[in-house]
């Protein structure tokens, strides 16, 4: 999972420059999020890690900080067929 | 472009089909101001209304390359029959990534065999590009929503049988499933536009309309940055490869009359004016397309960039069209300018493609905004 957190930070901090973004760090709170990125994340997730978010997962709680990217990762890994 | 042998021989099979079936009527599609339900059940048939959906969901199971052939040649054919795939489309795109599951084994089936047509009902008398501000408002009651507002220039709004419905909820955007003959649901059709004037656009109004909660799309709050997001992408990619069609129609039109009319003599492609033209033409519709064809090949490959990808190539595209079918009617002259030939058409149809799915200036400024954050990496 610690390959996983550095995959999403090295996406994540290309956004979030000259930011050194710690994992349990609110990135919405950091005014940087426009919608686009919002979706991208979404895109970056599913590519990067073959799942498919859907509905369900999208609580902003899910993508709100660098741990629960991963949290809902591993929740969607352990379900995955 | 290096298709494969697949989407060469889709590329035929759209080709004959919009040849057949589209391309002698689209002047008076565009005079009589409507689609005939017979085309659309046509369309049906062949599959191109549930093109990019799954097989399972009774969709044609296109990849995004062949979806953008498919766009051109309905755009070469008749930009107002192109409005109906790609309203229709980015619909279905939406239910199948943030449907519910009892929208996706109820409604894509229908959908994708044209029971169903569906519409994207975002634009509002007062709200154009600034989507976020959008006044239709739905609010909570009970196990249900009670809507209320009005949507404007939806395109295919008098036939469709339901909308992608944008609102604010509880403050914050939020989209639903609404089916138009829901109690509080009045449709107006619009009449005289300037262009695609095919595409049976309406005015749609909700007053006091309910509908259940399971219509609500994704979930309160993703609207804009998901749902409309996500449409909008693939409806812009749609109309970027139906500009490619115009600007090939055009450049067809101009090549074929050039050749045949003489002036001073000679005919007006020995003209070097005329042939200035011509090499514009070729140069940008060939750039138009290329530009296309790579947004489709990273959609097809998931890449990011493809979104930031179909902006351009629908930025390109579009100003691309309208420069073509601008000078399609100049070579036309008097011609062009008439009823006798399909040009002023264009140009007309061309004009709506500058505005719809981010107009040129939103492009303009979206575009140079990527540019300084990748220049930033």
């Amino acid at each position: 999972m610690e390959d996983a957190k550095s995959k999403i930070r090295t996406f994540i901090s290309k956004t979030f420059r000259n930011h050194a973004l710690q994992d349990n760090e609110d990135i919405f709170s950091l005014g940087y999020v426009n919608s686009m990125f919002a979706l991208e994340l979404v895109l970056f997730i599913e590519r990067e890690f073959g799942i498919t978010i859907e509905n369900e997962d999208l609580a902003i709680d899910n993508f709100r900080t660098v741990d629960a990217m991963a949290q809902l990762l591993e929740r969607k890994m352990a379900i995955k067929p | 472009m290096e298709l494969t042998q697949q989407q060469l021989d889709d590329q035929a099979r759209f080709r004959a089909f919009v040849e057949a079936e589209i391309a002698p009527h689209a002047d008076r599609f565009d005079r009589e101001e409507r689609t005939p339900p017979e085309l659309i059940r046509r369309i049906a048939q062949h599959g191109y209304l549930g093109a990019t959906l799954p097989t399972s969901y009774g969709g044609a199971g296109m990849d995004l390359v062949t979806f953008g052939l498919l766009n051109e040649e309905f755009g070469r054919g008749c930009s107002s029959v192109r409005s109906l795939l790609t309203v229709h489309s980015m619909v279905t795109h939406v239910l199948l990534k943030w449907g519910s599951q009892q929208h996706k084994q109820e409604l894509l089936p229908q959908l994708a065999g044209g029971e169903l047509i569906g519409a994207f009902a975002l634009t509002e008398p007062n709200v154009g590009s600034d989507a976020k501000s959008v006044e239709t408002v739905a609010e909570p009651h009970g196990d249900s929503y009670l809507l209320n507002g009005c949507k404007k220039w939806i395109t295919y709004g008098q036939i469709a049988d339901i909308f992608l419905l944008f609102t604010r909820c509880e403050g914050k955007p939020t989209a639903f499933l609404v089916e138009a003959n829901r109690p509080g649901v009045t449709i107006k059709p619009i009449s005289g536009l300037l262009g695609v004037r095919g595409s049976m656009l309406a005015q749609i109004e909700f007053d006091g309309c309910v509908i259940p909660a399971e219509n609500l799309v994704c979930r309160v709050g993703f609207g804009s940055s998901h749902v409309a997001a996500t449409a909008l992408d693939l409806g812009r990619y749609s109309v970027a490869w139906g500009c490619v069609g115009i600007g090939q129609a055009c450049l067809d039109a101009s090549l074929r009359y050039t050749s045949e009319r003489q002036q001073y003599g000679v005919h007006l492609k020995e003209h070097q004016l005329i042939q200035h033209m011509i090499t514009d033409m070729i140069t940008n519709v060939q750039a138009a397309r290329l530009l296309c064809y790579h947004a489709g090949q990273m959609k097809d490959k998931q890449d990011l960039r493809a979104v930031m990808d179909t902006l351009i190539a629908k930025y390109f595209a579009s100003t691309t069209a309208s420069k073509a079918a601008n000078d399609a009617v100049q070579m036309h002259g008097a011609n062009g300018y008439g009823s006798d030939y399909p040009v002023q058409r264009y140009l007309r149809d061309a004009k709506a493609m500058e505005i719809i799915e981010g107009s040129s200036q939103i492009q303009q400024i979206t575009i140079a905004q990527y540019g300084y954050r990748e220049y930033r990496q």
